[in-house]
């Protein structure tokens, strides 16, 4: 019964110091939204800074106290970063420089390092727009690693690609997916092999995967594919088209697409009924978040549109000061959205009509979606690193 | 999955020489897909607990390594030079030495500088200048822009022989089209305009025949008669008509050859360029192109690279084919395909092309 209950104990304490991690591009479940009890709250301000050697728009993840970011430098920006900081002073506790196998061509306004890193939660896994990919431990120990278009050499675009993988159970999901050697393969978390290597759509694509009720979905210009993560073989399909840049929101019942406007699905093994679709909400680059009962999207304009989780019916539009390229993601009532010319905005949803009620002025170019963990935001720029509190 | 306690970085313990060797080969046999990640797991802690004066070693284990195996090295020297600097046991001297060695290759080279930078930047300032004609393309870096910045300084203090002087020195060394391009533009400004299509060596003089169809890009796959056969006098029925090969020069500074200008603006259309490169003798080279449309080169018959990829963008280097040149007369053969998008920046249906060595060196042609 002692030893019961210690595990019991244990398990809480894990459960919990998990729940403030930030694993992945747009955090828990790639859901942009903070499970943590204690959110950053809305008067943030900046608790340090730190300096990077190179560029990159990919978020921080934060695991336990430990900030880890990616970057490139060097003139064709060959040079590889991972960072792993103190998440309490921002201390640089190690730095690993790798250099790019694969092809580092890429649109001026995007980086190599634009895939955001994931973690499941012992392991870090950076990849690159090179198609590059290195698992370390915490620690800063070189686990395994891979050269995506070392093995495959057409997978690569030459605007650069920025699929952020992830990780379900102890499998890693990475996709490139480009005009011409388009993949997507699952891999083996411990050693760094294939479990399995699909096709996907040739077609280039800058989409991030979510996970639905163990699915890992894919989207891609032809839709959103669920996927086993550990065989790769197709549970459900839905098939009328999808964005190739804003990413799909999730929760636990339901998916919204970017597709036709926003459109929400209840994918079960063999279909992916549709729910709604609300041709009015529109994506921009950022990807939508959905927050208590109601959806979220920043459209192209830099409009903040809140919508109802029951029919997409549209509630307020607040503008705010972008343009923007990375996505919003919240905790509590409040949403937290930096813009490229780096105002920081705090939106308060509770309002009527939604409203702004804190900003903080970056004074940089920021293309970054922030991270939040432990009542703090993460945000990045091609030359620093921000921790707000 | 819990993973396995590393200690690698927790231990001051240091291994000798000898037993580098098995973790050297275990990690220089890593291959494609993963293959033999786990032995190169394994062997990477072995080597990060490596003594600080087995530096030059683990450096020379990169040599002739592959890409896979220069980075897992790559990252185990710089856990051995943290800890090395930190304990204030580099051996400095033997990085140097391996550095100017040039028999060692391009990648370990580069690291030594690294780290003789981080750890005693006055040294690497000294170095420098010995670096110009480097082998490595990235080391030549260093002292070309520590020559232009010398250029830039005399120009200022109005010294226009010794900035044209530095320049030139500067130009001489480089070969990245960022340096060379500066490089280039300054030396105009001070009438002395450099020949870039021979500093890069792009082959400008071409034969050129279109259009065949590339409706639903079918065309990249299909075998039109020049790739079975170059027959220069030939004239085959084409997309609207008789095609028939066409001389064409390029102006282009940077070896555009566009074939908008002989065939005007086409959509939808295949074209085929041809050209005869008169080697010294038999050698490795590289083939480096630059295209935003679908495209195909043989040398000699032989296809050394595809990609199917349409307007996402093009840049000198864009892809480095490894190639083989026999002595004399070398054919070579691009197939350049134009897809069916009417954006204005999908209008370009051009290659450039040059042949150098895998520093970037241009290799001219004998005539």
């Amino acid at each position: 019964m002692k030893l019961a209950l210690t595990l019991l104990s244990s398990f809480v304490i894990l459960h919990s110091s998990l729940a403030a991690d930030w694993l992945q591009f747009r955090g828990p479940n790639a859901s942009a939204v903070s499970t943590e009890t204690v959110a950053p709250g809305p008067k943030v301000a900046i608790d340090w800074s730190v300096d990077l050697p190179g560029r990159g728009l990919s978020s921080p993840i934060v695991v336990g106290d430990k900030v880890f970011i990616t970057c490139s430098s060097g003139p064709d920006q060959a040079s590889l970063h991972v960072f792993c900081f103190s998440a309490a002073d921002g201390k640089k506790l190690w730095e690993r420089v790798m250099k790019a196998t694969g092809r580092t061509m890429a649109h001026n306004k995007t980086s190599v390092a634009a895939p955001t890193p994931c973690s499941d939660g012992e392991r870090i896994f950076a990849l690159y727009s090179s198609n590059d990919l290195f698992a370390f431990d915490l620690a800063g120990n070189l686990l395994w690693l891979r050269g995506l278009t070392y093995d495959y050499s057409n997978a690569s675009n030459s605007l650069g690609m920025s699929s952020s993988p992830v990780v379900v159970g102890d499998t890693l999901v990475v996709q490139s997916e480009n005009d011409s050697e388009s993949i997507a393969v699952g891999i083996d978390v411990a050693t760094g092999k294939n479990r399995w290597k699909k096709e996907r759509p040739k077609a280039a694509n800058w989409t991030s995967a979510v996970v639905f009720k163990g699915t890992v979905a894919l989207q891609s210009s032809k839709g959103l594919t669920g996927m086993n993560p550990k065989t790769g073989e197709i549970e459900w399909d839905y098939t009328d088209g999808a964005a190739t840049i804003p990413s799909s929101a999730v929760t636990e019942n339901a998916i919204y697409v970017p597709s036709n406007g926003v459109t929400a699905l209840a994918p079960e093994k063999g279909a992916a009924s549709q729910l709604w679709r609300a041709s009015g909400l529109k994506p921009g680059t950022g990807s939508p978040l959905v927050l208590g009962d109601s959806i979220y999207v920043l459209n192209g304009a830099g409009v903040l549109v809140k919508g109802s989780l029951n029919n997409g019916d549209e509630a307020w539009k607040l503008r705010l000061k972008g343009p923007f390229s990375g996505s919003p993601v919240a905790a509590g009532q409040f949403i937290y959205i930096v813009s490229e010319r780096g105002d920081f905005q705090v939106v308060d949803i509770t309002a009527k009509e939604g409203e702004v009620i804190h900003r903080v002025e970056l004074k940089d170019t920021l293309l970054c979606t922030p991270a939040i963990s432990n009542g703090a935001v993460y945000v990045r720029s091609d030359k620093k690193l921000w921790k707000l509190k | 999955m819990k993973i396995p306690a590393l200690t690698g970085l927790l231990f001051t313990s240091s291994l000798p020489a000898a037993s580098l060797t098995q973790p050297l080969a275990d990690i220089r046999a890593v291959a494609k897909e993963g293959g033999g990640n786990e032995k190169a797991t394994a062997a990477w802690q072995q080597l990060t607990q490596a003594d600080p004066g087995t530096l030059p070693e683990v450096l020379a284990g990169m040599n002739g390594a592959n890409p896979l195996a220069e980075n897992w090295l790559r990252a185990a020297i710089g856990v051995i030079a943290d800890q090395a600097m930190e304990a204030k046991k580099l051996p400095i001297e033997a990085v140097q030495t391996f550095l100017m060695d040039t028999k060692n290759s391009a990648a370990p080279r580069v690291v030594a500088f690294d780290i003789i930078q981080r750890a005693q930047p006055e040294l690497a300032e000294k170095i420098t200048p010995k670096l110009l004609e480097d082998p490595s393309s990235e080391l030549r870096r260093h002292p070309v822009s520590k020559l232009t910045n010398a250029g830039n300084e005399a120009l200022e203090q109005g010294k226009k022989d010794a900035a044209l002087t530095a320049f030139q020195q500067a130009m001489k060394g480089a070969r990245d089209e960022d340096q060379i391009k500066d490089l280039a533009k300054k030396l105009k400004d001070l009438g002395q305009p450099v020949d870039l299509p021979k500093h890069f060596g792009f082959l400008m003089d071409w034969k050129l025949i279109a259009p065949f169809t590339n409706v639903e890009r079918k065309g990249f796959d299909t075998v039109f008669p020049p790739e079975e056969k170059i027959d220069l006098a030939a004239v085959y029925p084409g997309k609207n008509g008789d095609a028939k090969w066409t001389d064409f020069t390029s102006k282009d500074d940077y070896g555009q050859i566009d074939f908008n200008k002989p065939f005007t603006m086409l959509k939808e259309v295949t074209g085929y360029a041809y050209t005869e490169f008169e080697s010294t003798e038999e050698r490795e080279a590289q083939i480096r192109l630059g295209c935003k449309n679908g495209w195909k080169v043989w040398l000699n018959g032989e296809l050394l690279f595809a990609r199917d990829e349409y307007h996402r963008g093009a840049k000198l280097d864009q892809y480095k084919l490894p190639a083989k040149l026999k002595k004399g007369k070398n054919q070579i053969l691009v197939k350049c395909c134009q897809d069916a998008q009417t954006e204005s920046w999908t209008v370009e249906w051009q290659f450039q092309l040059r042949v150098c060595d895998d520093t970037g060196t241009a290799i001219l042609a004998a005539k």
